[in-house]
């Protein structure tokens, strides 16, 4: 376990709104091995983005950590004082957002924003950290990097502007590189290059990546591991081929049968999962995809499933395996 | 760039012109004039008057006449005050309002930009909300009534500063306090409303992921933004309050530029309203000028068109 | 990784059957929407201040408009020998009535320099002001908004001259206008005084009209930039695009979807608006421009009251108090509608 890159067990987390208190994380364990690229993939609310920002220490305001361990690099990131974790943001773990067109700072130059965390977290000079910014411009695939250093993120569209989000995030070699919903906000020729990109510079510098993404498609093709989260839990985990061939949890294999089928001969309707997204202010007692499934028994509204492991890297929280297992024990018991 | 300068410079001469136009005629339209009220001058030495200021020619004539001379920088003499130039006049009472009105500027912006930002931060909490009333209260109170309680309390019950005249700079802190009040508290009601939507933006949450502490992020990257609303409401701002306010020339007895608009427009002193009018558009138009290539500086994103 | 812990409670055979789609529809609890007026009108009861406020304005108006009507004493009633009472004192006459066993009722806030009662003229002064300060901002809605809404409307060159002249009417001093305007109106609107129906405008004074005329010609031109403002983005909406393609006409569409969208802003603009007028009005009527004597404003009454502020301190106190607290309710209360109506508020 100690030589995985990220370990959160457990952890739980919620929002303490006037409202009342949201319960954003309820549970939730995942790993993340040196080099390897794990998927978090799951709707609108699920948590992937919280658990994301909670690794960094960068949970926005009315929310705490209420339970559970992050581990980073050997590093207790729940214990860590806020001096300590701006070390090492930006430094050995760095995140690019969502919307590239919001996510720089309209009023400086973009070399001065890439010198910026350069500076922040290496002894350079200011001669030295333009040089490093040049480099990492042409590492992402920006030509005359000399020339667009000096101009303003308004001048770039919006590809371009991910990909300088991406140099800003490598600056300083990180471990690990988490990447939020990175291709949603852009053109789907774009996103393929920015995801290249993204694969090419893992191998080059040998960094693990979260990426981030409601895309099912995008997860197959770049992922080693998968995980599945749905109403702040990590529902099921697995590597790709695991959960895309052998989905074991009901939510997982919704979002499958969701997917139109490209190659389909007669018309057929659409297939969604039925019902509405829970609400996070009013949790149920049990597993919170009761009401949305098809196979729900009595046992999943009164009590959260626990993990079956299926095999060594596969896992489900569902009371349906436990169910093929307490059968098997009564039959045991019984003969 | 070139060309964004000379537009500006013809958009502007052509808006003072069309300022000068109406101020003119509108004077003129008004019944009686500025030597009819004198009483102890007669008919025919009313006459003269009227003749020698050229008032007796057609209102087309005499306003040719006065444009001509404005173009050449000849504003001519007052009429009310005898001997003296409008130029002189403006000369002389023109750096006593702008020195009063500069400091409470300045006083503004340091004030109004800190206190709004501190009330943005702490948002919701109470000094957020004491700070918010007390800058309300600010825009509300009437200058009126802040010159003279404020002229009340200090000058005449507590007896701690003097109640008019410019002669020491014990003499400034009650016209700047009043002058300065309602800017302050509008500069921070704007820092606060700005400041509030720049922490949300994303590249706030950029400058943390970096690992910027809360400090620096804020002044380098919230303050230069947050700032520009503010920019765009100081021009104007300091071309009103550098050119006077009558209220507080009247009240603490000061010979600025403001009261003597205003006094000017009483008497019907044609060449000083013309004079000052003048004067007040320009200085308007210029500042708005400055406060476009000051946001140009500041925020690249601007045009210049 | 957790490994799985051994089963802490009893699970028997029934647990395992599936569950019926009556039992999952008790789970799910749907929370009532709510339309955005009620929201907006949830949102402002909570605000305290903003409550407050709307208090205070109550009172007031209740203060200027019904108390006098009932008050003992007129505005323009001078008593002999009761000049310059301080409050709650009486003069040697009264003393003498109450001596007598008249009842006499008390100055509650002492005298003027006319032996008038102080406390009905600062209500009657309130009225003035809260009076003016409602017409004008009317005034400054109807037309601000319109040519606001027809400038946005219709872009292009129109929109380029509408707003040219407004900032041309910017840079004109409001000053000059209001005192050229009031010297030019004066002697047309004693004519128009003397005529039939128009005696009111005796009472209110040339002043006044002037006031309300230079707000119809000059004040107006904040409303119509953020109107203007307002249009401009409501235009790009495509239920616009819509009405056109369904036939509406221009005036039509002005009315019915981007004026209609538009009524928080303007809501909200004209309560501000509001006490911006009072400030004018009162400031007007401190530099005497304003209302005509006796008819009393709290600007002319802080203005007549600097003459004898070292022995008569209240006399300043009493309108520049009341006319300071009028200005702020209606600011507090304006800032409390547009929290109210604005949805991205984090509460």
């Amino acid at each position: 376990m100690s030589e995985n890159l990220v370990d959160i067990h457990n952890e739980k987390l919620s929002f303490f709104t006037p409202a009342g208190e949201v319960k954003a994380l309820n549970d939730v364990s995942l790993y993340v091995r040196p080099g390897e690229i794990l998927g978090i993939v799951g709707e609108s609310g699920s948590g992937k983005s919280v658990t994301a920002y909670s690794l960094m220490g960068l949970t926005a305001h009315p929310g705490r950590l209420t339970g559970g361990d992050i581990y980073f690099n050997s590093h207790h990131i729940n214990r860590m004082t806020e001096k300590e974790m701006r070390r090492i943001r930006g430094n050995e773990v760095s995140i690019i957002f969502q919307d590239p067109m919001t996510s720089l700072n309209p009023v400086y130059t973009i070399g001065n924003q890439i010198r910026e965390v350069i500076l922040l977290h290496t002894k350079r000079t200011k001669k030295q950290a333009n040089e490093r910014a040049c480099e990492l411009l042409r590492l992402v695939g920006i030509n005359e990097p000399e020339k667009r250093m000096k101009q303003y993120p308004h001048e770039f569209s919006g590809g371009m502007r991910q990909r300088v989000m991406i140099a800003i995030a490598l600056a300083c070699e990180p471990k690990l590189l988490i990447a939020d919903e990175p291709t949603t906000a852009l053109d789907v020729t774009i996103q393929a290059q920015i995801l290249e990109l993204m694969m090419s510079l893992k191998e080059k510098l040998d960094m693990s990546i979260i990426i981030i993404t409601h895309d099912l498609g995008v997860v197959a093709g770049m992922c080693d591991r998968i995980a599945v989260m749905y109403a702040g839990k990590v529902v099921e985990c697995g590597t790709t081929d695991e959960i895309f061939y052998q989905p074991s949890h009901e939510y997982t294999k919704g979002l499958l049968r969701s997917i139109p089928n490209l190659y389909e001969r007669e018309h057929k309707k659409l297939v969604p999962i039925q019902g509405l997204p829970v609400d996070l202010l009013d949790l149920p007692e049990g597993c919170p995809f009761a009401t949305r499934c098809p196979n729900c028994m009595k046992v999943c509204m009164k009590h959260m499933p626990e993990y079956t492991y299926l095999n060594d890297s596969h896992y489900s929280a569902c009371w349906l395996l436990d169910k093929e297992k307490f059968m098997k024990k009564q039959r045991g018991a019984l003969t | 760039m070139l060309w964004y300068v000379v537009k500006r410079v013809l958009l502007a001469a052509m808006t003072i012109f069309l300022v000068a136009t109406i101020t003119f005629f509108l004077m003129r339209m008004v019944p009686g004039g500025p030597f009819i009220a004198e009483k102890s001058i007669s008919e025919q030495a009313q006459a003269a008057l009227n003749a020698k200021f050229g008032l007796d020619k057609p209102v087309y004539v005499q306003y040719k006449n006065y444009m001509t001379g404005a173009l050449h920088g000849d504003f001519s003499l007052s009429l009310k005050q005898r001997g003296r130039t409008v130029s002189e006049i403006i000369s002389s009472k023109f750096p006593i309002s702008a020195k009063l009105g500069g400091v409470s500027v300045l006083i503004a912006l340091a004030v109004g930009i800190p206190l709004g930002s501190i009330a943005a931060l702490n948002r919701g909490k109470w000094l957020d909300q004491v700070i918010m009333v007390i800058a309300t209260c600010g825009i509300a109170f009437p200058s009126f009534v802040i010159c003279t309680v404020g002229m009340y309390v200090f000058g005449v019950r507590l007896k701690w500063l003097p109640t008019f005249g410019l002669t020491s700079p014990l003499h400034y802190i009650l016209p700047v306090f009043s002058l300065a009040f309602y800017p302050t508290a509008y500069i921070t009601r704007l820092m606060r409303s700005s400041m509030l939507d720049v922490l949300d933006q994303d590249y706030m949450r950029t400058a943390r992921a970096k690992g910027l502490s809360w400090n620096r992020s804020l002044f380098k990257h919230a303050l230069r933004n947050a700032v520009l609303p503010v920019v765009t409401y100081v021009g104007p701002m300091l071309a009103y309050t550098l050119t006077g306010s009558f209220v507080v020339e009247k009240i603490f007895v000061i010979p600025g530029l403001g009261g003597q608009f205003v006094s000017s427009i009483m008497t019907r002193d044609y060449t000083v309203i013309m004079g000052t009018t003048i004067f007040l558009a320009t200085l308007l138009i210029l500042m708005n000028v400055v406060v476009d290539i000051v946001y140009k500086i500041i925020d690249p994103r601007i045009q210049l068109k | 990784m957790t490994s799985k812990n051994p089963l802490s409670f009893q699970l028997n055979t029934d647990d395992f059957l599936p569950a019926s789609d009556e039992e999952k529809q008790n789970l799910i609890k749907m929370r009532p929407s709510i339309s955005f007026w009620k929201d907006a009108m949830r949102r402002l009861c909570k605000n305290k201040v903003a409550m407050i406020s709307l208090a205070v304005i109550l009172v007031v108006m209740i203060f200027s408009f019904i108390v006098p009507a009932f008050y003992p004493y007129r505005y323009a009633q001078q008593i002999k020998g009761s000049e310059y009472l301080h409050p709650m004192t009486y003069s040697e006459q009264e003393q003498a009535r109450m001596d007598e066993g008249e009842k006499v009722f008390p100055h509650i806030l002492g005298t003027d320099n006319l032996g008038r009662d102080y406390a009905v003229r600062v209500m009657v002064g309130s009225r003035i002001s809260l009076l003016v300060g409602l017409v004008a901002s009317a005034i400054v809605l109807i037309i601000g908004s319109i040519y606001g809404a027809v400038s946005g409307f219709f872009g292009g060159w129109v929109d380029t001259i509408m707003m040219r002249i407004v900032d041309i009417i910017y840079t004109i001093p409001d000053i000059l206008l209001i005192v050229l305007l009031s010297f030019a109106l004066k002697a047309p609107i004693a004519k128009l005084a003397v005529r039939k129906g128009f005696g009111w405008i005796q009472v209110m004074g040339p002043n006044l009209i002037s006031i309300f005329i230079v707000f119809a010609l000059l004040y107006w031109v904040g409303m119509a930039r953020i109107v203007r403002g307002q249009i401009l983005t409501l235009k790009q909406n495509e239920y616009v695009t819509a009405a056109k393609a369904l036939g509406a006409s221009n005036a039509r569409i002005i009315r019915k979807h981007l004026l209609t969208n538009c009524i928080g802003t303007l809501i909200v603009t004209t309560t501000l608006q509001i006490p911006s007028s009072i400030f004018t009005e009162s400031f007007l009527s401190f530099l005497g421009m304003g209302v005509a004597v006796p008819l009393p404003s709290l600007g002319s009454l802080a203005s007549d009251s600097l003459n004898g502020l070292t022995s008569y301190p209240y006399l300043l106190m009493a309108p520049a108090l009341l006319i300071s607290l009028i200005i702020l309710s209606f600011n507090l209360f304006g800032d409390g509608l547009r929290d109210a109506f604005d949805p991205k508020m984090k509460s």
